[in-house]
């Protein structure tokens, strides 16, 4: 009887020292990266358009390149594509080499590009079964136009689709042959703020599915709503390389509170707080400059803790945006 | 090897049909053009008198025959450039798709409709230009497309060099259809002055004139060996260099 009552036990047991194993053994070998890029570098004529950039792009994760139109976003992206040869570096995509290897990544990976079109009079299903036919595994084009919300659509021409069923129309294109890496080169430019939410969404559901989705854009909301890791390139070049909160920490770690109060107190106890800067009050509105993530929490801690009567708070966390200011001197929309 | 070949002409051609500009353009206007013509001239025209001087003659199933393909081989400049504009070239090169694939779907599809135009042309022409019936079409049809295979890969080149769509079908019907006139089609070469017929014989077209104008005449293969060994010349010339400096973008 002990021994029975032990058995489950043991099985638990040697379970969890497999999965500890798994895991230590996952933590300590460096995991090959889905893309690796190495000091790559294209140029046009006299135009440096990428200038020695090295990243990588892990196992499903949404990778996203970003920077203002013209770093080279696009050209690196297409480098790895294996649309465009740089002159130096290394580029490997799934192991593979994406100029040498071409036919056998492209069976891998789905792409959409930026500014394509299709055929003005093709059929959304024409489309979706031309693409299927040409991969060894497709997946079933109905349900992928169904997923992507195309299915009213399936006899329209691609003329007669709007700027959001055009771009999911290329998402299912690029999904259709069941692919492990997805590139999405400015996938949301030129759609109205509803499309664009509906197509964050399409993206997160393809990270979902186990897949790797490597990004480009110029919209900085929409890389730290979308993207677990972000390069930021400006002229060519990598500037740094983190998550959107990683980033934002390092070069923007100011953080501004405001408290409106009636407490006489207020500004004494907030001075109090570490870590704060600056208090400036303004009637019974103050303003509470600090750096570090924790400012915020500190402030509500003091708040509870003087159990102080407030009217109305409110933060100010930097962005991206701030991240790319800061860090090329000029504001991405320049 | 060839994966996608027949799915993507299939949809090239229902694409085609779509655009009634492109059918009455490519198919309507030269079957009208044709039976108008035959109608017209078609007795004088199309049996010469022996003894009379050939500088007026115009063999016009050759013209009919040329001028479809010569309007076939436009076209295709004309939707490689705009597909490459538009990006469409661009995204099917992300696929496996390969580049000659593509390019050969093309061709098919442009063969066919020169097919199907001088089907037309003969099938209503017939009344005004009775064919007789010793003229020997099936090697005539095969003379055609060996001559139109040709003359595309001439469509090719151009196609990889003209810049943009705009220009593409301006610049195609310029190369291509001034060779018409020193082609030997409605002169003969030997009565134009040395210098023109120098050049003449410098054009692809003289000779596909030539070798079409034999095979109807009931002149064998072999009296055209030269002609076709010209045209099969330029055809690998032409793709050779269109693949080199062939654009996607």
């Amino acid at each position: 009887m002990e021994q029975q009552d032990d058995t489950p036990d043991t099985i638990g047991n040697a379970r969890a020292s497999v999965a500890c194993m798994t895991e230590c053994l996952r933590a300590d070998m460096p995991r090959q990266p889905v893309v690796h890029v190495e000091a790559i570098r294209k140029t046009y004529g006299k135009t440096v358009a990428v200038d020695e950039i090295s990243f990588d792009v892990h196992e499903g994760e949404i990778f996203g390149l970003i920077g203002p139109n013209g770093a080279g976003k696009t050209t690196t992206m297409e480098c790895v594509e294996g649309l465009r040869r740089p002159e130096r570096g290394a580029i490997s995509v799934l192991g593979l080499d994406p100029i040498r290897d071409a036919y056998a990544l492209q069976n891998r990976i789905g792409v959409q590009l930026q500014e394509a079109q299709l055929q003005k009079r093709v059929k959304v299903r024409e489309a979706v079964g031309l693409w299927a036919s040409l991969y060894t595994k497709p997946v079933d084009g109905t349900r992928l136009l169904e997923q992507l919300g195309l299915s009213e659509k399936r006899d329209a021409w691609f003329m007669t689709l709007s700027g959001g069923q055009k771009q999911r129309l290329f998402i299912a294109l690029a999904l259709i042959n069941d692919p492990e890496v997805v590139f999405l080169d400015e996938l949301t430019t030129g759609l109205d703020p509803q499309a664009r939410r509906a197509i964050w969404d399409l993206v997160r559901g393809i990270r979902a599915r186990d897949k790797t989705v490597f990004l480009t854009t110029h919209l900085m909301e929409e890389a730290e709503r979308l993207c677990d890791r972000v390069a930021i390139i400006d002229h060519g070049r990598m500037v740094d390389i983190g998550t959107p909160a990683e980033l934002v920490l390092r070069h923007c770690p100011e953080r501004t509170v405001f408290v409106t109060s009636d407490d006489p107190a207020a500004e004494e106890r907030f001075r109090a707080i570490p870590g704060v800067a600056l208090v400036s009050s303004d009637g019974p509105r103050y303003t509470i400059r600090g750096s570090g993530a924790d400012l915020v929490t500190r402030v509500i801690g003091c708040l509870a803790e003087h159990r102080m009567g407030v009217v109305d708070f409110r933060t100010e966390v930097p962005t991206l945006e701030d991240v790319f200011l800061k860090l090329t001197g000029h504001s991405i929309r320049d | 090897m060839l994966r996608g070949l027949w799915q993507l002409t299939w949809l090239e051609i229902k694409i085609f049909v779509r655009e009634p500009m492109g059918v009455i353009g490519t198919v309507a206007v030269p079957v009208v053009f044709f039976v108008v013509l035959g109608r017209m001239f078609g007795g004088r025209l199309g049996t010469p008198v022996a003894d009379a001087p050939r500088v007026v003659t115009v063999d016009l199933p050759i013209l009919a025959s040329i001028l479809i393909s010569l309007s076939a081989v436009v076209s295709l400049v004309t939707i490689v450039s705009i597909y490459r504009e538009g990006g469409i070239l661009k995204r099917l090169r992300a696929t496996p798709l390969r580049p000659y694939t593509i390019l050969t779907a093309h061709v098919i599809v442009k063969l066919l409709l020169t097919a199907v135009t001088l089907g037309a042309t003969v099938l209503i022409g017939r009344r005004y230009y009775p064919i007789d019936g010793d003229v020997p079409l099936a090697a005539f049809a095969l003379a055609l497309l060996f001559s139109t295979v040709s003359i595309l890969s001439i469509g090719f080149l151009i196609a990889s060099l003209v810049p943009t769509a705009r220009f593409a079908q301006p610049i195609g019907s310029a190369i291509l259809y001034p060779m018409l006139g020193l082609s030997g089609l409605f002169m003969p070469l030997d009565t134009l002055p040395p210098v023109l017929q120098t050049e003449g014989r410098m054009l692809p077209l003289t000779y596909a004139v030539s070798l079409l104008r034999g095979i109807w005449h009931g002149e064998g293969w072999l009296a055209h060996a030269g002609d076709a060994a010209v045209l099969a010349l330029v055809f690998l010339l032409c793709t050779a260099l269109s693949a080199k400096v062939f654009r996607w973008e």
